[in-house]
């Protein structure tokens, strides 16, 4: 069989608008994400029983069940609830923020709990209040020990955008079937895309990578 | 949201016009996940074991590829590596295995499924089994080669076993990760769990999607829920006394 290059180049406009919309999603679902997450672990490690269990229940929730099924939840309900047609492509930006919350909640409750204790009573014993503490001692902290963490997470979640294409969005694998199916080339168009994520993911992992090791040598 | 009629019981109700029931279709579905679930993780199972433990061999050539292997497999995704086993395979294979496997492959989509689904968490399995390699002490393979072991005796008898006990936890994840990750499967057409229900609330009963894949969420929950007891009752099981996490009796 031949590889019609010249069909890649004819159509790297739809693709780079379907890369671009994947790369947004993941920017924006990271950073929606890891603000939800952290107040999420700040509630879970609470001592206020409700705001504790209600957080955990969240977590284990969302952890539990394939991110496809919460795709279809949220693709169905979110027009149900707000009575408009929001689409695929918007209902999906959402979804992520939601269900990624869940699994960054993890990661920086995890930086949190390896902050030791006395730096909590430092806080404390500065006058600050709760939300002092956290936001200039405890968050700082944990943050930095976690970063390469929220990384991987972040490369996991690129990946995971392509699920969107099962309810139709226009991501970087929406584009590439969309184009497939018309012209017939599905060869070219999942090599492609495969060819993309895998450069896109490699090249990540290896930078968090390095990034890692610099944070193991300064402390 | 005022005017929506729930039916908590839609899923006794008869498909309109098939003689099946939509419960039916729910248990078929599950039957599918489960299916592609386990055999996929057989796949896992035993080939992520090999090539996580090939990557701590100290052959620099097979390890490498072994490397190669795991990094290919974990940088695309599922969905992507589904297309490629299920659209692109048939297309570049030759002529005549090519059309086997459209025309005359049995379950063309499950075996695909289990395949694709196999394979990519076989790269994780590995990540895992070599993470509990890498933790046990040097001591352990030069104590197994100071006794006169070969390299495959010392894996056989000392590194591996201790090695599979450290990482029972993540690939406790692992096995939860295979349920989740063969829903996936729909999108080659297997008629799993999320197929079914998107089925169901899509064409068959639109009018009341959050009954039914309320029901569909439980049971994952309850999926979810069930390895996870199974795999802390293994790792009750296997736990050497007074090491690692286990041996507190």
């Amino acid at each position: 069989m031949d590889f019609n290059f010249s069909a890649i180049v004819d159509s790297k406009d739809f693709l780079l608008e379907g890369l671009k919309y994947s790369l947004t999603l993941t920017l924006f679902a990271t950073f929606f994400g890891i603000v939800f997450g952290t107040l999420l672990a700040m509630a879970r490690l609470s001592s206020i029983k409700p705001l504790n269990l209600a957080a955990s229940a969240y977590v284990n929730l969302f952890r539990s069940v394939p991110l496809l099924l919460v795709i279809f939840w949220f693709y169905i309900l979110v027009p149900l609830i707000s009575g408009v047609q929001v689409g695929a492509d918007k209902s999906a930006y959402i979804t992520f923020a939601i269900f990624e919350a869940a699994y960054f909640c993890e990661i920086i409750r995890a930086g949190i709990q390896s902050i030791s204790r006395g730096q909590v009573s430092a806080g404390q014993a500065m006058g600050f209040t709760y939300a002092q503490n956290m936001r200039y001692v405890i968050l700082p902290q944990a943050f930095r020990n976690v970063v390469p963490l929220l990384l991987t997470q972040t490369i996991i979640l690129f990946q995971d955008t392509s699920l969107v294409y099962v309810v139709g969005a226009t991501d970087l694998l929406g584009a590439a079937s969309k184009i497939a199916n018309r012209d017939y080339i599905p060869v070219e168009m999942y090599v492609t895309v495969a060819v993309i994520y895998f450069t896109i993911s490699f090249v990540l992992s290896r930078l968090v990578k390095r990034l890692h090791t610099a944070i193991a040598v300064i402390r | 949201m005022g005017q929506y009629q729930w039916n908590w019981g839609i899923i006794l109700e008869e498909v309109y016009g098939t003689g099946e029931y939509y419960y039916q279709w729910l248990i078929t579905g599950l039957g599918w996940t489960v299916a592609t679930a386990l055999s996929a993780w057989v796949i896992a199972l035993i080939l992520g074991s090999l090539i996580g433990t090939v990557r701590t061999m100290p052959n620099k050539w097979l390890a490498g590829l072994a490397t190669a292997y795991v990094e290919l497999f974990r940088n695309i995704p599922l969905i992507v590596q589904l297309f490629l086993w299920f659209f692109v395979l048939p297309e570049v294979l030759p002529e005549q295995m090519g059309t086997w496997m459209k025309q005359d492959m049995p379950m063309p989509e499950f075996i695909t499924a289990v395949i694709g689904l196999g394979l990519f968490t076989s790269a994780r399995v590995a990540e895992q089994v070599r993470t509990g390699i890498m933790a046990l002490p040097r001591g352990q393979r030069y104590a197994g080669q100071a006794l006169g072991f070969t390299l495959g005796q010392t894996y056989r008898y000392v590194l591996l076993p201790m090695a599979f006990r450290i990482v029972i936890p993540p690939l406790t994840s692992e096995f939860m990760n295979v349920f989740k990750n063969s829903a996936v499967a729909l999108a080659i057409g297997v008629t799993e769990l999320t197929f079914q229900m998107r089925q169901i609330t899509g064409e068959y009963a639109p009018g009341n999607p959050i009954e039914v894949m309320t029901m569909v969420s439980v049971i994952y929950l309850i999926m979810a829920f069930s390895v996870n007891r199974l795999m802390a009752f293994i790792e009750r099981r296997a736990q050497v006394p007074g090491y690692i996490s286990g041996g507190s009796k």
